[in-house]
């Protein structure tokens, strides 16, 4: 039999990732992309990347980072694949170091490592501030080394519509639309990846790309594959107010020690700087003197939350509070969080070194995915998933500077098992009849032609942005059960509204509505797994917080959730949480973890 | 006081096949608006100034903080971002162009493929023996690594292409943005191996002898890459490279 290939939907990190090893070995992978792989979501990636390297003699160790990832993450997420990741990690920074990733260096020539949120120890590796930038970079170039060699072809501008799979359920290939000439192709391979982010579009204005809609999960979703953990989806607290996205300022910028603070007078009309310290509120500091300004992202996001719209506290009334920087030397602050100020300075004006930033919480990231085993394998045999896309690593809340980790983690441990996958196979994908493919390849160009043909009065992009508006308003920081239920409402009437669509384009080139309004649906179809997911959760865990519901319930909610398709909705059920590693235990940020008392543990 | 609207024009092309044209649009100010939501805002009510119905522009973007090039286009005559061309900082009306050294695609995009190729040419990767744990990289001071961080965070955008006279229909010039691709990857002390590789692929015809010493590039790199010293560098390289080969015959 001939030697497997691949196919790999996604050209991120984990993408790129799992393209790197399976050319390593000698397979062939088609790689798929929305962009020419350089300019992949993950250079937004801003702070950098952990692995605890313990080069500070700070007594850090994996089994600590493990420690504090399941502990941020609220002890949702199963164990054992964060324990290999934190092991993994020093050796990971390593690797991107000899493939020319330009990290930080101290005097000495090695290494250097911040502080970062959810730690007490300097474990962040980071390239000035663009550090996901320079390992995309990185991984970029190796794969072109592969691209020269034969063994990889890129597909750049194409987007995934659906997994083909056979009579016995196995993936064999992928449905694909070339974005350019608007034409569908079905490819075969012997194993899919899918790595193809988050889904924040769903969420509108974020920190996240233009095409992190979710659409690919989605899609494989409507195909029977599970999708868990849809409602946690990690808020980021400081992020820059903008029209069309809400730029990222980093966690880094507190890593380095920014802090947060509001005047303590509302009324207070001077500039910034001339406030006296005495007559500023540090109120990470002050609720939470263990962490202060690098409590998780939750935590800190529901304080900013709370100061602004409970206590009226923000500058001016306002919904934004300061993130201060100017008391850290310039040549720190260019050497160490460059990038990041000057996307500062140029998207708002002020210059950051002399000035506190104004910022406020936005959508980030998706803790829930697509669920896979230990393995990266989807409940769809042949099907894996990597990346922001899986569901894996980051439990009910991610540590910074745990993604870029985990993306590189995901891609190596599923090349490994696609790769034992295909090998077991008894016949190549080449020799599976066209039937499955055919099928797939004419449902997917019926659905265009069919919204091609839409004469309605609605507008997709205006239905999309409606989408988001409910999204951002009632499934982010604090969720209450009587609007969650608005929210599918008002989803369902969104559904209602899709068939009411116009196409406000006819033409056949690069058709960027029609590319759009399939995704819309997709958006739509996940938008329900996250809000009904988080109806159903009746606790507050990490990320997902729920005023009615103040407590982590493990007896009842320590399981993790799976959305099943249906026609008439996600159909939910539960799953254990592997906790074989590490007792449960409370999480509270105002004292060090160690003190922090036993929970109660899960019944059964 | 500014009109409530903001007016911009258009050079539209619905294929590479068909002719160009110009539109016009009125849309609505919003405080801290960039380009990027001027075409957001054509998408959700596709009427051109007169009134008359027309196609959602067709453009490319991805990241809008700046960091991944692709929504590089020719606005009021000069190329960069879109989403960090803040309208208030634009003199109006606003003229939107797709760049001229590409192959258009649609409307505003164009076909950046060739300087994906370029970064193939000159081999534009640190050759690592295999992706396994295999120990620490080498050690760099603190101030290589600085120089190199500036190199490094070139993303392809296209503007040294675009603004550079070199770059035309009748040349073949590789351009500034791989040449100092090839320098950061020369100064590796690893990629340092298959240093003389890149400065053959830089001899040859449309190599860094093409360049005219416009100094344009430098200019209008959105990331201040020293490009001009880059060419300089890389320029010195391959004249020592050529008479050491000259010299020894290898």
């Amino acid at each position: 039999m001939a030697k497997p290939a691949f196919i790999v939907v996604g050209g991120g990190l984990a993408g790129l990732m799992t393209t790197i090893r399976l050319a390593e070995s000698g397979h062939k992978v088609d790689l798929l992309s929305f962009v020419p792989v350089k300019r992949s979501h993950s250079v937004c990636a801003q702070g950098g990347i952990n692995g605890a390297v313990n080069v500070k003699g700070e007594g850090d160790s994996p089994w600590e980072h493990f420690d504090d990832s399941v502990y941020g993450g609220d002890f949702l997420a199963n164990q054992p694949p964060v324990k290999k990741m934190c092991d993994a990690a020093p050796g990971i920074i390593y690797l991107l170091d000899r493939m020319g990733v330009m990290f930080n260096r101290t005097a000495e020539g090695l290494l250097d490592f911040r502080r970062f949120g959810g730690t007490k120890h300097h474990r962040t590796a980071f390239a000035g501030a663009t550090t996901g930038q320079q390992m995309l970079y990185a991984l970029d170039e190796q794969v072109r080394r592969y691209e020269v060699d034969g063994l990889v072809t890129k597909y750049e501008f194409w987007e995934f519509l659906a997994a083909v799979v056979d009579e016995k359920g196995v993936c064999r290939g992928v449905i694909a639309l070339n974005q350019i000439d608007m034409k569908v192709h079905a490819m075969r391979a012997d194993a899919v990846m899918l790595a193809t982010g988050g889904p924040g579009v769903i969420f509108g204005r974020g920190t996240n790309s233009t095409t992190c809609t979710g659409t690919a999960a989605s899609a494989a979703y409507q195909q029977g594959v599970h999708y868990a953990n849809g409602e946690f989806i990690q808020v980021h607290p400081t992020a820059i107010p903008g029209t069309d996205k809400l730029r990222l300022m980093s966690e880094s910028a507190r890593g380095e020690g920014g802090r947060v603070w509001v005047p303590k007078d509302v009324k207070d009309k001077r500039s910034a700087r001339s406030i006296p310290e005495s007559e500023r509120w540090y109120f990470l500091e002050d609720m939470y003197p263990a962490y202060g300004n690098l409590v998780p992202r939750d935590i800190a996001s529901r304080a900013i939350y709370k100061v602004c719209r409970d206590m009226g506290m923000g500058i001016a009334g306002s919904d934004m509070v300061y993130l201060d920087v100017t008391h850290i030397p310039r040549k720190d602050l260019d050497r160490k969080l460059g990038g990041i100020l000057e996307i500062y300075e140029k998207f708002v004006g002020d210059d950051p070194h002399d000035e506190p930033m104004k910022i406020f919480p936005a959508y980030h990231y998706s803790m829930g995915g697509i669920w896979i085993d230990f393995d990266h394998m989807t409940n769809v045999p042949g099907l894996f998933a990597a990346g922001e896309c899986d569901y894996q690593y980051h439990g009910a809340n991610r540590l910074g500077a745990n993604s870029l980790l985990s993306c590189v983690i995901g891609g190596e441990v599923a090349a490994a098992a696609m790769t034992k996958f295909a090998g077991g196979l008894e016949k190549r994908s080449e020799a599976v009849p066209a039937a499955p493919f055919d099928t797939e390849k004419k449902r997917q160009e019926e659905i265009y032609a069919r919204l091609r043909a839409m004469s309605g009065s609605e507008n997709p992009f205006v239905l999309g942005e409606e989408l988001a508006a409910t999204m951002r308003n009632n499934v982010s920081i604090v969720r209450e059960n009587d609007k969650l239920k608005e929210t599918d409402a008002k989803l369902l009437e969104l559904r209602e509204r899709f068939s009411k669509l116009g196409i406000p384009d006819k033409g056949q080139w690069m058709n960027q509505s029609l590319i759009y309004m399939k995704q819309l649906w997709n958006m739509l179809e996940l938008a329900r797994v996250i809000a009904l997911g988080a109806l159903a959760r009746d606790e507050s865990r990490g990320a997902h917080y729920k005023p009615a519901f103040p407590e982590r319930d493990d007896p009842k909610w320590l399981k993790t959730t799976k959305a099943t398709w249906s026609k008439e909705g996600p159909v939910f059920s539960y799953e254990p949480v592997d906790i074989s590693l590490l007792p449960l235990r409370v999480r509270k940020y105002d004292v060090d973890k160690k003190a922090a008392g036993p929970a109660v543990a899960a019944k059964g | 006081m500014a009109d409530a609207s903001v007016k911009v024009k258009i050079k539209r092309q619905e294929s590479p096949q068909i002719a160009p044209r110009w539109e016009e649009f009125e849309i609505p100010r919003q405080p801290m608006m960039n380009v990027i939501t001027l075409l957001l805002e054509i998408q959700k009510r596709p009427k051109t100034a007169a009134g008359e119905s027309t196609s959602p522009v067709a453009w490319d973007s991805h990241c809008l903080e700046e960091v991944c090039g692709a929504c590089t286009m020719v606005i009021n005559g000069k190329v960069r971002q879109a989403c960090s061309a803040l309208v208030h900082k634009l003199e109006e009306p606003i003229t939107l162009q797709p760049m001229t050294k590409f192959p258009l695609v649609r409307d505003l995009v164009v076909d950046r493929s060739r300087m994906f190729e370029d970064l193939k040419r000159i081999r534009g990767w640190v050759p690592i023996q295999g992706t396994y744990d295999l120990g620490p990289g080498p050690r760099m001071s603190p101030v290589d690594q600085e120089k190199a961080y500036d190199l490094s965070r070139c993303m392809t955008c296209g503007c040294c292409l675009e603004v550079c006279p070199q770059i035309n229909p009748r040349s073949e010039f590789i351009g500034p943005a791989a040449i100092s691709q090839a320098r950061l990857f020369n100064a590796h002390p690893t990629g340092q191996s298959n240093a003389s590789e890149r400065l053959e692929a830089l001899m040859g015809p449309g190599g860094i002898s093409d360049c005219g010493n416009a100094q344009n590039c430098v200019r209008a790199c959105p990331k201040d890459i020293p490009l001009t010293t880059s060419i300089g560098e890389m320029g010195r390289q391959v004249t020592i490279h050529a008479l050491k080969t000259l010299l020894t015959g290898k």
